[in-house]
This record gives C-alpha cells, sequence and structure tokens, in this order.
C-alpha cells in the first residue's frame, strides 16, 4: 500500500505536468495569443467545460460596474486550442483523483488520517487546493486559463515535497494522537490549501494590472489573455477571507492542543512564530484592502509576500530549524 | 468589505482659535497613530520583527541552544545578546511595536464603536434621488404598493426600516461593523491574557525518578529550572507531592513510540492521597496547575560497596540524548571510603562512574547506541574514576556530567577500562571495592505550569474567531422602495443631469426599488430580485 501510494504520487505530479502542458498549448494557441491570432476561425463554440456553464455570474458581478461582466468570463479561446484546455482538465482531474488515491493509500498504510507528518500533510493542503480549484472551475469555467498557473503550482509543490521531505509511512507519535490535532491540522491545511488556491489570482492580478498599464515584457506578455484585472483582484480577496478565519481557526486549534502536550498554548517554537507571521501578514492584506488609500496593487504584494512566509512554514521552518513539532 | 475611510478631521475644521503648536502636533501625531496604514505598518514591522525570534534560538525555548550558540559564536553573541536577540519577544523593540499597534488599535477602535452605535440608532438614510443610478434598480410590477407593507415585509427579513413620505429606507448587515468591533477588541483580550498569566503565572521543570524515595513535593526548590511571574511569590505555589508509581512506554518496531501513561500517586493539600494517571496531550489537571509529561528515561541503579564494605546506592537519571533512549549520566559517589574510626571523609578517595546506558544494546561492539528505546537487551557501559569530585569547590555542576575541570587537573582518575556490565553483573575494582548495575527504574521529565490567563486567552480568542466571521462573512447593503411620482429635481443640479422625465422615475404612479451593497457582496443582485419579488407577491396577496 506504502509503495503504491509513492507511485501514485508520481504518476500525479506526471498528469499534473501534461496538464500544465495542455494548458499552456492552450495559452499559446488558443485564439487571442499571437500564434492563435493568426489562425482565428470566427466560430465561437459555447462554454462546454462543467456544468452550469456561463450562469451564475452575479458572484463576478462588479456591484458598481454596468458592463455585463459575460464576455469576459466566456472560455477564451476556441477551436483546437480550446480541445487543449479542455483536455487540460481532464488530466487536471484525473490528477486530482491520482493526488487523492495517494493520501487514500496512504492513509490506509498507516492505518491513519493521512496527515501525521509534514510530507502528507502537504499532500492534503495541494490536494484541498487542488480540489477548491476544480470547484471554482465548475462554476466559472471562464477562468480555465488559470489553470496553467494552477498546475505550474502543483507540480513545483508536490515535486519539492516528493524530493524534499518524503517521509516513510508510520503512525502517528502520541503527541500527534489528539482530537484538537485533527482540529489544528484540517483547519491549517484547508486554509493553506486555499491560500495556495489564491496565489493564482493574486499573481495573474499583478501581471494583468502591468499589462493593462501597457507593461508587454516578458511576465507581463503572459496574462495577455487571463480575465480582467479587478476579477482578479476581487477573486484574490475572496479566497483569502474565505482563507484568513480558518487559518486563524488552526493557530487556535493548535494552542489549544499545544497547552495539553507541552504544558503552554504558545512558546514561540520556529513554527509557531511563523504561523505567527503569516497571520499578521494576511492580516496586514485584509487590513490593506479595506485602506481606501492603499493601491490594491500593494495589497496584493502583501497577500504575496503572505504566500512566501507560509512556504516558509511548509518547508523552510522543517528544514532550517529545530523545533518541537517532530512533523518533519 | 466595507471602504472604511479613515478617521480624518471634519472637513470644514474652524481655525484653532489661538493656536498652540503642541497641541496641534499631538493632535496630529495621534491622528497619525490611529490612522489605518499607520496600524498597517506596525503589523508589518511586528511580522518583520518576529522573524529574528525564529532564526536565533530563544532563551525562553530552549536555553541550551543559546548556550551552544554561544560556544560556536563567541564574538557575536555579545553583540546579539545586547539587542536582545535571545530574547526576540521579551525585547524592547518588540514590545515598542506591539505596544504602539495596540495604542493605535484603541484609538482607533473607540471612535469607531462611537460611531457604529450611533449608526445603529440612526435611520437608515434617505434615498438618493436616482435610484436607477444604483448598482441593482428595478421597477415594480405593482405600481401602487403600500410603504407600510413593503415595510413589514423587510421587517420580517430583518431589515432595519424606516418610512418617510412614501418613501421606505431600509439597511441590513449591521453585523458586519459590530463583528469587526467585536474582533479588534477581542485582539485586546487576547494581549490582556497573554499578559495576565505571565506576571500570575509560574512554572517549574524537573525529572522525576519512579519510586516512593524519589517522590517530589512541590517546592521552588525541587525544580531543576523555575520561572515565576514578577506577581508570583515562592510561597504561593499550592502544596502537592507526586510520586511516579508506574510509567508505561510502548514502541512499535521501528522504534517510533505508540503509547506513553504515567501512573502517580498525589497528595494535595486537604485531601487522600489518589491514584492518577496522565500521559502526553492528556495532563495531569491539579488544584492550582498542571503537570504535563514531556518526555522520559532511564535511571540505573548502581550499587557500590567500599573497600571498607559500606554499600552505597545510587539511582541516577542518565539523560536521553537519541530517539533510541541512549541514556548519558553519571552516578556519584562522594560519601564513600570514610575512615569508620575517624568519620573523616577523605576527598581524594571519593568515587564517581560515567556511563552510557542502552536500553537495547547492539549485538557487537562498539556499546554507545542503544537500537531500540525498549529494554531489550539492557547494559550499561561505566567508566570508573576515583578522586576530588569537586563537588566542594562550591562552583555549581551538573549532576549529569563529570567535573572535566577535575579530571583535567588530573584531581580524578578513571580506574581501568570502560566496562559493559549488563543488570545483575558486578565489576570488582583494583582497591577490592564492587559495582553492581542492579537494574533501572523509569524517570519522566516533567512540567508543571500555572497559567492564570489561559482562559481569558481561550475566550478571546474565540470571540476574536466569531467576530472576525461576522465581519468577513457579513455585508452591508441598503435597499429603497420609493413610491408615488418622483420628487422633482432640484433646479440647480438638473442642469447637469438629463432631464427626470426620462429616468423611470418620471410616471407619476410607478413603484421603483434600488439596492446598493456596501461591501464586496456577489449576491445582492439574487438578493435584491427576490426581495423585490417577495414585495410583489405582498402586494398581489391584498
Ligand atoms: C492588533 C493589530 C490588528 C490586527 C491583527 C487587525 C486585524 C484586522 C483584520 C484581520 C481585519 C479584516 C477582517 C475584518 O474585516 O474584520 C481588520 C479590519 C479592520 N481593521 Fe484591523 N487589525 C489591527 C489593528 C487595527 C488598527 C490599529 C486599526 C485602526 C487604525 C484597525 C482598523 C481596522 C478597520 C477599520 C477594519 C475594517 C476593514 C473593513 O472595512 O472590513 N485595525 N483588522
Amino acid at each position: 500500500m506504502a509503495a503504491l501510494s509513492d507511485q501514485l504520487l508520481v504518476v500525479s505530479i506526471m498528469a499534473y505536468l501534461v496538464a500544465m502542458i495542455c494548458h499552456a498549448v492552450e495559452f499559446a494557441f488558443g485564439d487571442r495569443s499571437l500564434v492563435g491570432r493568426a489562425a482565428v476561425r470566427p466560430a465561437r463554440e459555447p462554454a462546454l467545460v462543467g456544468a452550469g456553464a456561463g450562469g451564475d455570474q452575479p458572484a463576478f458581478e462588479p456591484p458598481a460596474v454596468d458592463e455585463p461582466a459575460a464576455d469576459r468570463l466566456d472560455p477564451p479561446s476556441s477551436g483546437r486550442a480550446a480541445l487543449a484546455g479542455r483536455i487540460a482538465v481532464v488530466l487536471t482531474v484525473v490528477a486530482a483523483v491520482l493526488h487523492l488515491g495517494t493520501l487514500v493509500t496512504r492513509g490506509i498504510a498507516a492505518e491513519r488520517m493521512p496527515w501525521g507528518n509534514m510530507y502528507e500533510f502537504v499532500l492534503a493542503v495541494t490536494f484541498v487546493g487542488i480540489a477548491a480549484w476544480l470547484g471554482l472551475l465548475l462554476r466559472r469555467p471562464g477562468l480555465r486559463h488559470l489553470g496553467l498557473f494552477m498546475t505550474l503550482v502543483m507540480v513545483l509543490l508536490l515535486g519539492v515535497t516528493g524530493l524534499v521531505i518524503y517521509t516513510p509511512v508510520g503512525p502517528l507519535v502520541p503527541a500527534l494522537d489528539s482530537y484538537w490535532f485533527y482540529v489544528h491540522i484540517s483547519a491549517i491545511g484547508l486554509a493553506s490549501g486555499a491560500f495556495v488556491l489564491g496565489i493564482v489570482p493574486a499573481v495573474l492580478y499583478l501581471l494583468r494590472n502591468g499589462y493593462d498599464q501597457g507593461k508587454r515584457g516578458f511576465p507581463y506578455s503572459l496574462a495577455e489573455r487571463v480575465p480582467a484585472a479587478d476579477v482578479l483582484e476581487r477573486l484574490t480577496f475572496r479566497i483569502h477571507a474565505f482563507a484568513f478565519p480558518l487559518w486563524t481557526m488552526g493557530v487556535i486549534g493548535g494552542a489549544i492542543w499545544a497547552e495539553a502536550s507541552w504544558g503552554r498554548y504558545w512558546g514561540w517554537d520556529p513554527k509557531e512564530t511563523w504561523s505567527f507571521i503569516s497571520w499578521v501578514i494576511y492580516a496586514g492584506y485584509l487590513h490593506a484592502r479595506a485602506t481606501p488609500s492603499v493601491k490594491r496593487k500593494v495589497a496584493t504584494w502583501i497577500a504575496i509576500i503572505g504566500f512566501l512566509s507560509m512556504l516558509m512554514n511548509l518547508f523552510g521552518v522543517n528544514l532550517f530549524f529545530e523545533g518541537l513539532h517532530s512533523y518533519a | 468589505m466595507s471602504v472604511v475611510e479613515d478617521r480624518v478631521a471634519p472637513p470644514a475644521a474652524p481655525p484653532p482659535r489661538r493656536p498652540n503648536r503642541v497641541l496641534a502636533l499631538l493632535r496630529n501625531s495621534w491622528r497619525q497613530l490611529t490612522s489605518m496604514r499607520t496600524a498597517l505598518v506596525l503589523l508589518f514591522l511586528l511580522a518583520v520583527a518576529a522573524i529574528p525570534g525564529s532564526i536565533l534560538p530563544q532563551r525562553d525555548v530552549n536555553i541550551e541552544n543559546v548556550e551552544a550558540y554561544r560556544r560556536a559564536n563567541p564574538d557575536l553573541y555579545p553583540i546579539i545578546d545586547r539587542l536582545g536577540g535571545f530574547d526576540v519577544f521579551a525585547s524592547p523593540w518588540f514590545s515598542a511595536i506591539y505596544v504602539l499597534l495596540f495604542v493605535s488599535l484603541i484609538g482607533c477602535i473607540v471612535p469607531r464603536l462611537r460611531d457604529h452605535v450611533r449608526a445603529l440608532r440612526a435611520a437608515p438614510p434617505a434615498a438618493p434621488r436616482r435610484l436607477d443610478r444604483l448598482p441593482q434598480h428595478a421597477v415594480l410590477a405593482a405600481p401602487a404598493a403600500d410603504p407600510a407593507r413593503i415595510a413589514a415585509v423587510l421587517r420580517k427579513r430583518r431589515w432595519r426600516v424606516v418610512v418617510r413620505d412614501g418613501e421606505v429606507s431600509a439597511e441590513k448587515g449591521y453585523l458586519k461593523e459590530t463583528g469587526n468591533l467585536i474582533f479588534h477588541f477581542a485582539l485586546i483580550g487576547v494581549l490582556f491574557g497573554v499578559a495576565f498569566g505571565s506576571w500570575y503565572g509560574w512554572h517549574g521543570n524537573r525529572l522525576l525518578v519512579a519510586g516512593p524515595d524519589t517522590a517530589f513535593c512541590n517546592n521552588l526548590q525541587q525544580y531543576a529550572e523555575t520561572g515565576l511571574g514578577p506577581r508570583v511569590d515562592a510561597a504561593d505555589l499550592p502544596p502537592f507531592c507526586l510520586e511516579l508509581t508506574d510509567f508505561d512506554a510502548r514502541f512499535l518496531d521501528t522504534g517510533q513510540p505508540s503509547y506513553f501513561q504515567a501512573s502517580a500517586k498525589v497528595d494535595e493539600a486537604g485531601g487522600e492521597p489518589r491514584d492518577v494517571e496522565f500521559s502526553v496531550n492528556s495532563p495531569l489537571r491539579l488544584d492550582g496547575a498542571s503537570a504535563y509529561l514531556l518526555g522520559h528515561g532511564y535511571a540505573p541503579v548502581i550499587r557500590y560497596t567500599d573497600r571498607l564494605g559500606r554499600v552505597q546506592t545510587s539511582v541516577a537519571p542518565f539523560l536521553t540524548t537519541d530517539g533510541n533512549l541512549t541514556g548519558e549520566g553519571v552516578a556519584a559517589f562522594p560519601d564513600v571510603n570514610i575512615d569508620p574510626a575517624t568519620g573523616d571523609r577523605d576527598p581524594d578517595q571519593q568515587m564517581a562512574f560515567e556511563g552510557i546506558y542502552l536500553p537495547t544494546a547492539p549485538d557487537a561492539p562498539p556499546y554507545v547506541r542503544s537500537v531500540f528505546p525498549a529494554e531489550r537487551s539492557p547494559a550499561l557501559m561505566l567508566i570508573a574514576y576515583r578522586g576530588n569530585l569537586g563537588l566542594d569547590a562550591g562552583i555549581p555542576s551538573s549532576v549529569y556530567v563529570l567535573d572535566q575541570r577535575q579530571v583535567e587537573a588530573g584531581k580524578l582518575k578513571q580506574i581501568g577500562e570502560a566496562k559493559l556490565m549488563r543488570p545483575g553483573e558486578s565489576w570488582t575494582l583494583d582497591d577490592g571495592s564492587t559495582v553492581e548495575f542492579v537494574g533501572t527504574r523509569e524517570f519522566i521529565t516533567l512540567s508543571v505550569r500555572y497559567d492564570p490567563g489561559e482562559r481569558i486567552v481561550l475566550v478571546s480568542s474565540i470571540v476574536m474567531l466569531a467576530g472576525l466571521m461576522m465581519s468577513i462573512f457579513g455585508k452591508r447593503r441598503r435597499i429603497w422602495f420609493r413610491t408615488g411620482p418622483a420628487r422633482p429635481a432640484t433646479p440647480a443640479v438638473a442642469g447637469t443631469e438629463p432631464p427626470a422625465t426620462a429616468s423611470t422615475t418620471g410616471g407619476s404612479s410607478l413603484m421603483e426599488a434600488g439596492g446598493l451593497p456596501r461591501t464586496d457582496y456577489s449576491g445582492f443582485a439574487d438578493e435584491f430580485k427576490q426581495l423585490v419579488a417577495a414585495v410583489e407577491r405582498s402586494e398581489g396577496k391584498s
């Protein structure tokens, strides 16, 4: 079972990789790209990806803008490129199923919930991220282009996880065997997954924003075909606003667990310190977003710094520091 | 998210009659300090300031690591220490940031609380002149709707409603701001709880070896390491005695621990001694303190018979050095070889054994590392020393290692080779004295703590979380219904606008509705449609 789980992970990473390549194909040859524009065909296919295509738009309708949001959210390409995009989505689903299989077999092998160490935890977090992404895609097929970045993030995170922090299967050490551990890890896991998801529109917003201001250099040119800047920005905010209370809950759960386990609810162990840092930065993001005099671009940068601090917590702390979190 | 403007001075503040520079400066600084931008900068600083706390070893977290750092970086150490780098979270600069942040917080939310209370009491504002310019707008199919009935429909849906000359204004979602204020006030509660706990709390750490002769009673001297809050006196510690009666540790074949359970006898003041059990994640809750199981290991029991035939026994906990519970320690016998005639102790005839204990010794040498944490094949590697242990020099020394200065000075000499002993075995030394490895006892490492701020922090955090959810998921929105003819446009403004008749408001018997989400709220269009439909339905019924 444990070996199966490891193999599933490899296959799943491959599937994400191929999905990413398909997304890239769509990206490069779609009808609004340079290549695509030359070969554009007039016929526009209706959105075919997922159920409820095109419906449910109010969620993205900006409250005070008259122009309908619909045409900005249509799947942005057609023809063969769109086919690549659809294949990419199917492959992402396949990859996500394999990813889930990795987790499930791991859990069966270990006879417990599959988040008892850092390796499993990152697998779970990334799965939450991709599941949330697919859920989002189901409701808003128009966001399909973001899949390129989402799959890229998945390949990178899973690759690093498999290579750097792989841990053989084993049961929980007694210190982790607690009710609060599950509360803590589930909340932190969900929140981290959401933050992983949130980084995609955040980065794209910055790119798109630069593109809209006339920048056409390398990273900005990527943003040619992504949704409008304000749509991305609002998506970024919603995801972060959803993740922040979860993160708060996770930190509180962790403190309750730490009290029972180590005798103090907070002790500035490196892991605790970094979750505090992330919390403060994300609080800063929400603050910045609510402060009219702070530009949205600045606020989004704060979210990106928050994400970096989270990566530091997921990977860096386990590698660089020695602490009580006997996790890695 | 509502757009909350920084609190600015009233637009047309009258010039101060008697300009007072100091006062103006103060007022300006205060305004600066309590602005959202400052709060943002301070939040960011707080995050940055916490980083060294994770990079440098911290005294409060692990003092040994700080000592190791000192040894590794003797030049850098004093500088970093001067800057508070080893006590980041108690350093003046870290404190300054959060104190400023909380002053800013109070300065920010107290006026907001006042404004919010005012808003809660005020009626929803009158409709804007042109409802069709609002993000949501509809013309009702029920032209002659009764404002009172509309108000009733809205009230039933928990809107705050006011009817003013044929016009219905309603607002909902005050909980958002309420939640936001609760969140920020609860932050103060958390800080207060932390401070309270550090003033009135205390803790002590120690080892506890199993057995009635090694029980301990709560008392500062009984701890290896203690921390008392500034408001706690040694006499305030609650009286109780604790004896470890049994310790059960189980391991998987990989050596990973799977189960720990400590059994103990507790004697608290004013009660019968009682048997208790505790383990990792389920501490022993006593009256006025809790005891937490942090670790465990083995204490070899070593019996030494000196050359005069006097027998002494040492139960010395050996500190564990790895996951397989290899233990290192010292069994010291300072009071041996005492001349029975004079009763004098010859300080150069003291004995000590330095040892490594292996709960499961490997099959072949070297016998320096245990290969499994349980006692499957226990062995004790001992090195005997005779001479002056240096205990009388008055220099505090660890009970877990020999005083190396004495060894280096040649005052403490190794006798013979290291010897591997199994339980029950004895070893006869050069002077005819014998040492016997009797067996082991379990020991646990305990942290005994009392933190009266814990509950405040917990309650405040939960309130904070609740406030946060209200604030983040709450939606402030307004809706208006206007019946009858539109108010004529005010001539002064009319010139710049299309004639009022162009608006749907123009007809005299139309009824229109407008909605304004004051926060980022994607579902407002749906809610608005449903409300309008509900109003139409209620009209249809009449
Ligand atoms: C201890 C430091 C602080 C933390 C951790 C913090 C955290 C937060 C968070 C997470 C939010 C967004 C969630 C929500 O809408 O409730 C928020 C909102 C807000 N904070 Fe703070 N805050 C702090 C200090 C301050 C200070 C000093 C001010 C005033 C200058 C302030 C004013 C506000 C305002 C006005 C909002 C409302 C934003 C909105 O309209 O939704 N906060 N704060």
